[in-house]
């Protein structure tokens, strides 16, 4: 499957499916708590299964600097 | 997982209250939410002018789309910081969340009013940027409140902003900030009321709520936020959030409720007595302000540089742009000033 990243920065990935959101993230190295996973306009949770011809997002919902 | 109230497959996870929600009823739970805390807190009363400071960021975004679903009379405040096509596009998707719901929008450009970008006052008076950038915002966003009449001041930051802070200054036993953490900061003379609805949402639930409800917003970060020390600790958070959820809130809510409390009364015999501004009349402790006494050595220096004519001296008041229901060009024209129009 194809992961798009955010991170902000735009970054590409190619992952072997089918597996669960949360076995990707952790492929990744990405904290759950800190990103958002879309696959089009869905939103996904950790247990979703996603297929190896899927497009994923993920999103950071990280944010830096004094507000 | 399946939606906790009506078991439609679910789309977002709120694991510290071990439940998920499909779209709709996470959008629910998410406005409640915030009006909870509204309500709670006494943040604001149907009646009030409420200004929010809208960065384009996610978090500012909801809360000023969230502010509007539940009914409140709302003005954006965003201001021009220079940091480039940053800040350019910062502006794009602030105006174009105003326009598209017809929202007021008041803009103040700082380069326009005091001739300097955040780059370059950083620049010149050899301070951190986002040490002169913070100043500068809460100086532009209190003054704004203060002669435009409005009755507060509502800014975007979340569980992840407010708890990242704490560990900070925990860490570093800031006890001076440790004492102004509360979601609700009272007025004072010539000081706006601040609230922070958002503060018990976290960034992941934000975005959620930005993303299934497609506000437009920045999703870029400003250059200047990458290393910041911020990041480090909402990275050690969220770790520790991941392996238990919860740990967040409760480490921000409980320091409120038990911790902050006694620090203030334990301080109070410390805290100083507020003072006019000599320069512009603002509060501060000392004889000048913080924020004009940083933008008088910005201008001392870019004086000698020969960026700023000799004779200029440095105007704290801030130079408006009005635009009603997010459209048009808008004017520029200083704020009235003092006496609050209503
Ligand atoms: S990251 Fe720093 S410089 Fe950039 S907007 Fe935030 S406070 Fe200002
Ligand atoms: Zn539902
Ligand atoms: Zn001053």
């Amino acid at each position: 499957m194809r992961v798009v990243l955010r991170t902000p920065e735009r970054e590409e990935r190619e992952l072997k499916g089918p597996k669960k959101v949360r076995e990707v993230l952790e492929e990744l190295g990405i904290v759950p708590e800190g990103v958002i996973v879309a696959r089009g306009e869905e939103l996904l949770t950790l247990d979703d299964e996603v297929a190896d011809d899927d497009t994923l997002e993920i999103i950071s919902a990280v944010s830096g600097g004094k507000r | 997982m399946k939606c906790a109230v009506c078991g439609r497959k679910a789309a977002v996870e709120v694991r510290r209250q071990g439940r998920a929600f499909c779209p709709e009823h996470y959008l629910e739970w998410f406005e409640h939410q915030v009006e909870r805390a509204i309500r709670r807190h006494r943040m604001l009363k149907k009646e009030d002018r409420v200004l929010v400071a809208v960065s384009g960021g996610k978090d500012s975004i909801a809360l000023w789309e969230v502010l509007r679903r539940l009914g409140f009379h709302t003005t954006g405040l965003h201001i021009q910081l220079g940091i480039a096509d940053y800040s350019k596009r910062a502006l794009e998707a602030t105006r174009r969340f105003a326009e598209e719901r017809s929202l007021p929008l008041i803009v103040v450009d700082l380069k326009e009013t005091y001739r300097l970008t955040i780059p370059e006052l950083a620049e010149l008076t050899r301070r951190r940027t986002c040490s002169v950038c913070g100043l500068t915002k809460r100086y532009v966003m209190n003054r704004v409140a203060v002669e435009e009449g409005f009755d507060v001041v509502a800014t975007g930051h979340n569980l992840d902003d407010e708890a990242s802070v704490l560990l900070g200054n925990v860490l570093h036993w800031q006890t001076d900030a440790l004492v102004r953490q509360d979601p609700v900061l009272p007025a004072k003379e010539k000081l706006a009321k601040r609230v922070k609805p958002l503060y018990l949402l976290t960034e992941r639930e934000i975005l959620a709520y930005t993303l299934l409800r497609r506000l437009p917003y920045q999703h870029e970060e400003c250059p200047f936020a990458a290393g910041a020390k911020s990041l480090l600790y909402k990275e050690a958070l969220n770790k520790l959030e991941t392996a238990m959820p919860g740990t967040k809130q409760a480490f921000l809510e409980q320091y409120l409720k038990k911790i902050e409390p006694v620090l203030q009364k334990g301080l109070s015999a410390e805290e100083v007595a507020l003072r006019e501004c000599e320069r512009c009349g603002y509060p501060t402790t000392g004889e000048v302000c913080a924020f004009c006494k940083t933008w008088d050595h910005a201008y001392r220096w870019a004086k000698r540089k020969g960026r700023i004519p000799g004779e200029v001296r440095f105007e704290a008041e801030p130079l408006l742009t009005f635009i009603p229901e997010g459209k048009g060009g808008g004017d520029a024209r200083p704020a009235p000033s003092q006496e609050p129009a209503g």
